[in-house]
């Protein structure tokens, strides 16, 4: 809770919440006013995180189901393995040595060892390599998230990367990194060492660039909504420009297009994919977790949901502490906060919005883990790390947030009565007309929830109604059989019952195959349009491409010089073994007398050998000249700058030299010329002088 | 041009000549024939396509038996662009009927039919001639739009020239509903046409009552030619100044009761703007305007409210118009609230429509064309001032007198608005039909010039009752249950605003729709629609008691965009799983539930208690059983037996419907009103039901 004071002669204390609640408190009393202001500032701002509530708390329920213990990394490993024996378990980050941010245990690929893992470590940002994120059990693609690759401005290249991200193809596909970054973000983020996979080293792979904003542009975007939701004008303009103009539905548009993106690539493409962003514990995060619930339909569960949060968020790395300080209301600016989170949560309720029977949780549900985010008495989104919370002891000294939820009694006020499993991809729509502002959180306290509230009861009654209905048939049915069959009675009575319940079933099963075939239709549509977009944007890549080439020519110079001599290796290789081959052949031929065939071969083998030596010495020499060329230019381009600069300055310097001078010459000039003035007032003054006294002296002569 | 149909070949060919398609007389026969034969039963066709065009038979054929459909146009290797997407088009054949434009897609595996009536086309325009084929863009008026693209320039010419005269009549004799023939005794479509009886309406109310009367003043239209012959003034108002008033008030329209609130007598009245000028004043007007205060004795004062800017208003004055001056009338207390005129409002959905159609539009875009368009502020104007008008007879116990400039636009708007906020009949299915045939059809809202069903003015149309039927919708946006219908209600109702099917919309006024026969030869909108009542109710609807006046919040952000009309056709904008859709199944299932039920408990010999199981899921589910007794279902306020669901062609209908996208509601209920004779029977306890309700 962040609170700020307002004095008039009654005390008032404004209180504004983390969940974007605004309270007013009216107390009699400055003194007391004044004691209770700074009583609230003070323990809404602890600096230390053991002072926190979660450490306080102590729970009123029994615990049913330990929610730190409910999401194992070995636990889900155990569903992965069932399916596919292509990864394995890591523990290389055990002692948090290798990735601070990273759990203990990950999943990589099996055929990639941990010394691998250990050098991959060290070429991405903070450490994190890339991990299995999600495995999409219907073509056994993968997406896989990382950081962005350290390549800085001279193209490092870490072999052992290139052998991990390979490793998750398939023999022959090709695979797509999605980086959350525009191509300009990532091309000046070379500048401060890190970077982007380059074509030349990850020729299976294709790079799409998806921008999605971080940090402080997303902090303002959500202060200046929550600002345009508290506004009680009644100016429609007003609202809806300051609705757009905090960007907040842009950048919901933009992570759920790019989380779609990525689904899709996986899915439709049968490709699979890596993501990163800069840290890879952000956006990155947006776009796995988000394209995991449209894939899976287990992640649309209440489990299977926090199963993801738990795996794509907690233990994942996302900095929990840092983003989720303040909340929208915070006074001083806080470098980390950001709604990266939030933003998450909105993806997700607009994606249950357009999907309204196929999540097992309903949009409270979503709330809930918002506010928990922000303040809770529980520790489960405590500290920003695995690392972090291990330190702090928190299994042992807080309480799970799941241990809570996943009480039948309070599981039930978060499941959508709607839901019906169904286990289809679902594409959401993502056209602004699709998109809409999430009033349960932004609006929640600015408008009453009553009628809403009623007719969501209303929805959960006829559901209930009908299940119950349900129920009572079928077991009036069971009943009449029993006492049938009891009495003996004619089975073409039974064979009517079981007509009828068949009918039952019949109408219910075509009913559900209604509505799966016009969800699937729908999705048909969507999927199409989908692809549509993914045309789009990849027009829009090869755009961006076309000036990432002219942008990296340079390098893709060296490339293709490289290719060339490749190909005149092969052909040089080839060209010398038909040689061998003829001189061979014609040897053997000369030798047949004298018999000394093996050695000759062995001196030509050696010959050959010796020549390929040479042959790669030289390209070798080759590539690095190219490559020093390169840096040659590079610096001589540098020099050039810097020389330029100089030349710059120095003109600038002379100029300005020249400007003091002339300054001064005109300075010297006005000086003299007043010199010369005052000369001249004086003597006009003389000559005044003189002439009154010569007046003076006439007027004494004349008197 | 399809009143070719008695015309003959001769004349078919001539008018063909005229249509400057260079074709030699030869030519023509054969085209003739051609379609000769295709409306005998489709029979060249169908041997080239038995499967696809078996649909087609059955769609067409009925609804226009051979003899009947003279004039036809066929053309084949017609592809239908989708409006958003750049994916492959579908391929198919273009039909013109007497009243529709039909495109069969041959391309995809699932026979897929796109029906637009001739009256729905706004406009229609050649764009620029393309490697692809000449392509043909449609403009409807309920927000439909197709691209069509035709393979030979001249098909497209004949095509677009076609559709020009099909959509724009210009004798009123040229509406859909004056050939509109659903096979209906003349009996029941009079019953139809009495569906709806107004003066039922004024009972509910209590009215005749001491203060108030319904008086035939004007039954020969002397008073004003564009209202009812019967009307409702207060009791005090004599002749004299009812007749004195309407020489003072623009068309002669005069105030009348609008609505009034039985709770504490405060009445809503409307009228047109005074002739006032800048300082004349009418004694009788001004009498007038003292008998409607004196009719609410619990109030002292009564607000006058001009809907118009105060701008527009005063703008009035120069022409002899304007609005009353305080001074002047006894009491009263005038107040602006600045709905903008006809014109703004034409173009705000003009700006609305193109923001709709961008292709692949930035959320910024989307955002900034729909403040450009400013229609969410002309909505939320419409709102505020209905909005002032419910808290003034409720909260302030005061009558108001609303008018704008001819109190037919703006005002019709305000007061039925403001009606439906305060009473929760109107918030019916019947109250709604009433609420309109009151307050838009029986007081000359100009229906037919706003709605462009003829070859008219362009200036005259605007989206009035477009804003009306939104209004609604956003109100139920914010009061999920208390509507008795849902969005397809409306969305159906705006569609027959303009499909002319019916007569209920045409013309501008009583008087017009008397002489134009509209009530011995067309029929009425609402029978039909009531038939069709199970899929148009609102599953969560808590009951005629349950709410009473709504209090909307009027902040701007509380009204939505409504993509469900304006995108209506984009359906890969909308959600994929549609909660209505699934709730009105779980409507009809439980009907079928409770009949098994029954069935079953009658089966069963020994019923005493509860079955063991059942009384272990009695207990589980017990507390939501318990809080809202199983009675207080929407169900029951339905008033319907259980037999017209049951005897399964409305769930059969429903099916159709599903799976034929963008499916003309007409021709469905064609056909449905062919097939069923009983429906008449339905319709009938329909509106024996419906009566007891007024009381």
């Amino acid at each position: 809770m962040s609170c700020s004071r307002f004095l008039g002669s009654v005390g008032t204390i404004i209180i504004k919440c983390k969940d974007l609640r605004i309270i007013q408190l009216d107390i009699p009393g400055m003194e007391e006013c004044l004691n209770i202001a700074s009583s609230i500032e003070a323990l809404s701002t602890l600096d230390s995180v053991t002072l926190m509530y979660p450490f306080f708390y102590r729970p009123m329920f029994e615990i049913v189901e330990d929610g730190w213990s409910a999401f194992l990394p070995e636990k889900e490993f155990e569903v992965l393995s069932s399916v596919t024996d292509e990864w394995r378990l890591s523990y290389i980050n055990k002692d948090f040595s290798i990735c601070p941010s990273y759990p203990p245990v990950v999943i990589v690929p099996r055929s990639i060892d941990d010394e691998t893992l250990q050098k991959v470590a060290v070429y991405r940002h903070g450490g994190r390599f890339p991990v299995l994120s999600y495995y999409h059990k219907k073509n056994g693609m993968v997406m896989m998230r990382s950081s962005q690759p350290l390549t800085g401005t001279n193209g490092r290249r870490c072999k052992e990367d290139e052998k991990l991200v390979n490793a998750t193809l398939r023999p022959g596909k090709r695979g797509y990194i999605i980086d959350t970054r525009s191509l300009n973000a990532a091309q000046q983020a070379r500048a401060k060492g890190g970077g982007f996979e380059q074509e030349v080293y990850y020729p299976q792979w294709r790079r799409i660039h998806r921008c999605i904003e971080r940090f402080n542009i997303l902090q303002e975007s959500l202060i200046k909504l929550v600002e345009a939701c508290n506004d009680q004008s009644h100016n429609m303009d007003r609202w809806l420009s300051k609705l757009e103009a905090s960007n907040w539905m842009t950048y919901i548009k933009e992570i759920l297009t790019a989380a779609c993106l990525a689904a899709q690539c996986i899915d439709r493409e049968g490709a699979s994919v890596l993501v990163h962003g800069t840290e890879g514990t952000d956006s990155t995060l947006q776009v796995t977790s988000l394209a995991q619930i449209i894939l899976d339909p287990d992640c649309r569960t209440i489990q299977g949901f926090e199963s993801l949060l738990v795996r794509e968020w907690l233990q994942a790395g996302h900095p929990f502490q840092q983003r989720c300080a303040q909340s929208a209301y915070s006074n001083s600016k806080q470098k980390f906060e950001a709604p990266v989170f939030l933003l998450f949560l909105d993806c997700v309720w607009q994606i249950l919005h357009q999907f309204p029977c196929s999540f097992e949780f309903n949009e409270h549900f979503l709330v809930t883990l918002f506010e928990h985010a922000y303040a809770s008495q529980f520790g489960t989104f405590l500290g920003n790390n695995e690392n972090e919370r291990s330190k702090l002891k928190l299994q042992q000294k807080t309480m799970s947030l799941w241990s809570w939820v996943n009480q039948p009694e309070e599981l039930k006020n978060f499941q959508n009565p709607l839901f019906e499993a169904n286990s289809l991809v679902i594409w959401p729509s993502v056209a602004p007309q699709s998109l809409q502002l999430w009033e349960g959180v932004f609006l929640r306290w600015n408008r009453p929830s009553r009628f809403l509230d009623e007719a969501e009861e209303e929805m959960r009654r006829i559901i209930d109604y009908n299940r119950f209905l349900l129920d009572k048939v079928n077991s009036m049915r069971k009943q009449i059989m029993q006492t049938e069959t009891e009495d003996g009675m004619d089975r073409m009575q039974e064979v009517q019952e079981e007509q009828e319940e068949q009918e039952v079933q019949k109408v219910q099963e075509v009913q559900e195959m209604q509505e799966v075939q016009e969800v699937q239709e729908m999705q048909e549509v969507q999927e199409m349009q989908e692809v549509q977009e993914m045309q789009k944007v990849q027009e829009v890549q090869e755009v961006q491409e076309v000036q990432e080439v002219q942008e990296v020519q340079e390098m893709q110079k060296v490339q293709e010089v490289q290719e060339v001599q490749e190909v005149q290796e092969v052909q040089e290789v080839q060209k010398v073994q038909e040689v061998q081959k003829v001189q061979e052949v014609q040897e053997v031929q000369k030798v047949q007398e004298v018999q000394k065939v093996q050695e000759v071969q062995e001196v030509q083998e050696m010959q050959e050998v010796q020549e390929m030596q040479k042959v790669q010495e030289i390209q070798e020499v080759q590539e690095m000249q190219e490559v020093q060329k390169v840096q040659e230019m590079q610096k001589v381009q540098e020099i050039q700058e810097v020389q330029e600069i100089q030349e710059v300055q120095e003109i600038q310097e002379v100029q300005k030299v020249q400007e003091m001078q002339k300054v001064q010459e005109m300075q010297k000039v006005q000086e003299i010329q007043e010199v010369q003035k005052v000369q001249e007032v004086q003597k006009v003054q003389e000559m005044q002088e003189v002439q009154e006294i010569q007046e003076v002296q006439k007027v004494q002569e004349n008197p | 041009m399809w009143a070719l149909q008695s015309k003959g070949k001769n004349s078919w060919i001539e008018e063909r000549k005229q249509l400057g398609r260079a074709l030699s007389h030869k030519q023509c026969h054969v085209q003739y024939n051609h379609h000769l034969e295709f409306s005998r039963g489709c029979q060249r066709l169908t041997n080239h396509r038995p499967r696809q065009l078996a649909r087609l038979q059955r769609s067409v054929l009925p609804a226009y038996p051979s003899e009947r459909v003279e004039y036809t146009q066929l053309v084949e290797n017609v592809k239908l662009l989708d409006r958003y997407t750049n994916r492959r088009a579908a391929s198919g054949t273009l039909y013109l009927t007497a009243t529709h434009l039909i495109y069969v897609d041959a391309s995809a595996e699932v026979r897929k039919e796109t029906w637009i009536l001739h009256h729905h086309i706004a406009t229609v325009e050649k764009l620029p001639l393309t490697t692809a084929g000449c392509p043909l863009l449609i403009h409807c008026k309920n927000f439909h739009v197709a691209h069509f693209v035709i393979g030979q320039e001249r098909d497209c010419h004949e095509v677009y020239t076609s559709l020009l005269k099909l959509s724009q009549p210009v004798k009123p004799e040229e509406l859909y509903a004056f050939s509109y023939n659903p096979k209906m005794s003349k009996d029941n479509r009079e019953i139809g046409w009495k569906l709806i009886d107004l003066k039922v309406d004024y009972q509910r109310m209590g009215i005749p009552n001491d203060y108030w009367e319904i008086t035939d003043l004007n039954k020969d239209y002397e008073v004003c030619s564009t209202y009812p012959p019967e009307i409702v003034v207060p009791r005090a108002a004599s002749k004299a100044t009812v007749i004195g008033s309407s020489r003072f008030r623009s068309r002669g329209r005069i105030p009348v009761l609008s609505y009034l609130y039985k709770e504490n007598n405060a009445a809503i009245c409307r009228c047109s703007q005074p002739l006032s000028g800048f300082s004349a004043r009418c004694l009788e007007d001004e009498q007038m305007l003292q008998a409607i205060r004196e009719a609410n004795p619990g109030s002292p004062f009564m607000y006058v409210v001009d809907t118009r800017p105060k701008l527009n208003a005063m703008a009035n004055r120069a022409a002899g118009k304007g609005y009353e001056n305080e001074d002047n009338y006894d009491n009263i207390r005038f107040k602006f609230i600045g709905i903008e005129n006809i014109h703004v409002m034409r173009n705000s959905l003009q700006k609305l429509l193109e923001v709709c159609e961008t292709k692949s539009p930035s959320m910024s875009d989307f955002l900034t064309g729909l403040e450009n368009s400013g229609w969410l502020r002309h909505i939320k104007a419409v709102m505020d001032a209905s909005v002032f008008l419910a808290k003034a007879v409720k909260d302030e116990k005061a009558s108001v007198l609303v008018h704008c400039s001819d109190g037919w636009d703006r005002t019709a708007q305000v007061c039925s608005l403001a009606s439906l906020l305060l009473d929760p009949f109107y918030r019916t299915f019947k109250g709604f039909m009433v609420l309109i045939e009151k307050e838009w059809i029986a007081m000359g809202h100009k229906f037919s010039h706003r709605c462009g069903h003829l070859d008219g003015d362009p200036k005259e149309v605007s989206p009035v009752f477009t804003q009306f039927i939104e209004c609604v919708w956003q109100l139920m946006q914010q009061f999920p249950c208390t509507f008795e219908f849902n969005e397809h209600f409306l969305l159906e109702i705006h569609d027959h605003v303009y499909s002319c099917q019916f007569g209920n919309f045409l013309g501008t006024c009583h008087k017009e729709r008397e002489d134009l026969k509209i009530f011995e030869k067309t029929h009425s909108l609402w029978p039909f629609l009531l038939q069709k009542k199970q899929e148009l109710r609102n599953p969560l609807y808590r009951g005629f008691t349950a709410y009473k006046e709504l209090q909307p919040n009027t902040l701007p952000f509380s009204f939505q965009f409504w993509c469900g009309m304006y995108n209506r056709f984009d359906k890969g904008m909308h959600p994929k799983q549609c909660v209505l859709d699934h709730l009105l199944s779980c409507m009809n299932q439980k009907i079928k539930l409770e009949d098994n039920a029954s069935e079953l408990e009658n089966k069963l010999p020994f019923l005493d208690g509860p079955l063991p199981s059942e009384a272990c899921y009695l207990s589980k589910v017990g507390c939501a059983a318990s809080k809202t007794s199983m009675l207080n279902t929407p169900q029951d306020y339905q008033g319907e037996p259980p037999a017209v669901l049951s005897n399964g062609i409305s769930v059969g209908d429903a099916n159709v419907t599903s799976d034929v996208e963008q499916k003309n509601k007409e021709n469905l209920a064609n056909r449905r009103d062919l097939h069923r004779n009983d429906s008449v029977d339905v319709l009938n306890s329909e509106a024996k039901d419906g009566k007891p309700q007024h009381h």
